[in-house]
């Protein structure tokens, strides 16, 4: 299969997480959308790690290698990230006993 | 640390970290004196020492360890858990040293990480505090939205790479047009490390995270973590994308220059001081930008130059603000003559964010301003920030002015001074002269600093 699939579909995934990011109001959703959008880079990091290792594959054999190494990091940060994340949230929960994001505006005025 | 498990005394915690970065900015100066380094780590290359590097550690060093010595008491004062905050912090400035050394794009990511994730939980510190929880989350959601940008960016320039590797020279192609996914890589790298920045488009988040989260932890974030990231910016920019500089100087150009506006515009109009200084450090956050817009030899000299002069007069301030009960600009009033030592030193702290001349503010942003004249281009943002600047007077001469020439209206502010005056010792009046000595002398002779860059 050629490249521009998978960066059609990881764009796409990418945009699904941002525009859920900017729209929905529940901090869990918007928690959900930022790890798709992570995911969708990683799909995207795999992908051109195949591309690259059937272009270039030959000459430069640690081309194709070093982007999976890259998803594995970003899965370990990306797990790092939930765990404060979430407790993040479960902090806010237990104060105002909502996860709703428009509460955040109160710190405005 | 976790040298917290063993020790129950709380000052005990404050007194080992400084040990510990003590030697850490021993063993940093030695390698940069030396050229020699104590251990000989093969970092396979991904990692880069340069007298820049070095420098620029050093400096981020120097002012936590003044963070640490000004402030230390105060963040025992946020909560129970006093090792597990220095241990935070320590982690990064860990992440600081990856961010500034960082050769390939795994290394940025995972240091940007670094300094990212342990400041979502000092931020949130203050548990019971409903206005540190809504910082922590919106910083939270923010850092993590920017993370899934960079590492989006990140795929597409290593996609664009032809020889499909992680290592910043190899983008570096040559000058020529761009690849599209190339392209497509650094506007979203742009984005990202603006979000790190709080550049202009992407600045919200900053007066209200700054505001929410405890002045301590504000006074590190607002510092040695701002210019991280603006080290790993000028890096990344410099070595990856550095040959096709013309076509994306414009796009630095609005956003500092957008930064300059917004940030300083804003700061007016703020009545917390607390507040003031988030607006505040996005405007001198645009006058870092100046540099990644030049680029060239007096931008990275400037660079240092401005990170260590913004670094001390913002710590020296904000050890002050903490000290104060009322953060309104009202809660200055009369200090001049009740606290005369604090009052001083804050003038000069001050002086040196406007830039007046004879302190380091003002050589930091002489440099930043002759970097983007050699540059050649686009000068009209040369005299934009000039402009920028006299409207910066406005409002740090307003807490002057607050100082010296305002008397206390007895009914609100008598206590909070009453406060201030019991809980100043003489070690920490002493520092403050000495960070106001060294802003001084740092202004008179810049090339103390300067020249260690060509040290080596």
């Amino acid at each position: 299969m050629p490249v521009y699939y998978y960066i059609f579909l990881s764009a796409t995934l990418f945009t699904i997480g941002v525009i859920g990011v900017l729209v929905r109001r529940s901090a869990i959703i918007v928690f959900m959308c930022i790890e798709l959008m992570l995911n969708a880079a990683n799909l995207l990091l795999v992908a051109f790690s195949k591309m690259h290792s059937q272009a270039i594959g030959a000459t430069h054999p640690t081309a194709a290698t070093d982007a999976q190494i890259f998803v594995f990091f970003s899965m370990v940060v990306a797990a790092a990230e939930v765990s404060v994340g979430l407790a993040i949230i479960v902090l806010m929960y237990r104060n105002v006993h909502s996860v709703d994001v428009n509460f955040l505006n109160r710190l405005k005025n | 640390m976790f040298g917290g498990v063993f020790i129950k005394n709380k000052a005990m915690c404050k007194y080992l970290a400084i040990l510990g970065l003590l030697i850490v900015i021993l063993v940093n100066c030695m390698e940069l004196y030396s050229g020699e380094s104590l251990f000989a780590i093969d970092t396979n290359n991904m990692l880069s020492f340069n007298s820049f590097n070095l420098v620029f550690i050093t400096v981020a060093m120097v002012c936590t360890l003044i963070f640490f010595l000004l402030s230390g008491s105060d963040i025992e004062k946020v909560g129970a858990n006093v090792s597990e905050y220095f241990a935070l912090i320590f982690f990064v400035l860990c992440g600081v040293c990856l961010a500034a050394t960082f050769n390939t794009l795994l290394i940025l990511f995972i240091g940007i990480e670094i300094i990212s994730i342990p400041l979502y939980i000092l931020t949130g510190s203050d548990k019971r505090n409903l206005k540190s929880n809504e910082a922590a989350l919106k910083y939270f959601l923010m850092g993590a939205f920017s993370t899934g940008i960079m590492l989006m960016g990140i795929a597409f320039l290593y996609g664009g790479n032809p020889e499909g590797s992680f290592y910043i020279s190899s983008l570096n192609a040559g000058q020529g047009k761009m690849p599209v996914m190339i392209a497509i890589g650094l506007v979203f790298m742009l984005i990202a490390m603006s979000f790190k920045v709080s550049a202009v488009p992407f600045h919200f988040w900053t007066p209200d995270v700054y505001d929410g989260a405890p002045a301590v932890f504000t006074s590190f974030m607002a510092t040695i973590v701002k210019i991280g990231g603006f080290i790993a910016f000028i890096r990344l920019f410099e070595n990856s994308f550095g040959s096709v500089q013309p076509q994306w100087q414009l796009l630095i150009a609005i956003i500092t220059a957008a930064t300059l506006f917004i940030g300083n515009l804003t700061a007016v109009f703020q009545q917390s001081v607390k507040r003031m200084l988030a607006y505040s450090s996005i405007a001198q956050a645009g006058f870092m930008l100046l540099s990644i817009f030049a680029l060239n030899e007096a931008a990275k000299e400037g660079l240092i130059l401005y990170a260590a002069a913004y670094s001390l007069a913002t710590i020296g301030l904000f050890a002050i603000l903490i000290k104060m009960e009322d953060y309104t600009i009202e809660g200055f009033n009369g200090l001049g003559k009740k606290q005369p030592v604090l009052a001083v030193t804050a003038t000069v702290f001050l002086l040196s964010l406007t830039g007046i001349p004879l302190t380091a503010g003002f050589q930091s942003k002489f440099y930043m301003l002759m970097a983007a004249v050699r540059d050649g281009h686009h000068q009209w943002l040369v005299i934009f920030a000039v402009l920028c600047a006299a409207i910066s007077a406005y409002y740090y001469f307003k807490i002057i002015q607050a100082m010296f020439f305002k008397e206390v209206s007895l009914n609100t502010t008598s206590n909070n001074l009453l406060l201030a005056s019991a809980e100043t010792t003489s070690t920490f009046r002493g520092l403050l002269i000495f960070i106001a000595i060294l802003i001084i002398v740092l202004g008179l002779f810049p090339w103390l600093l300067t020249d260690w860059l060509h040290y080596q």
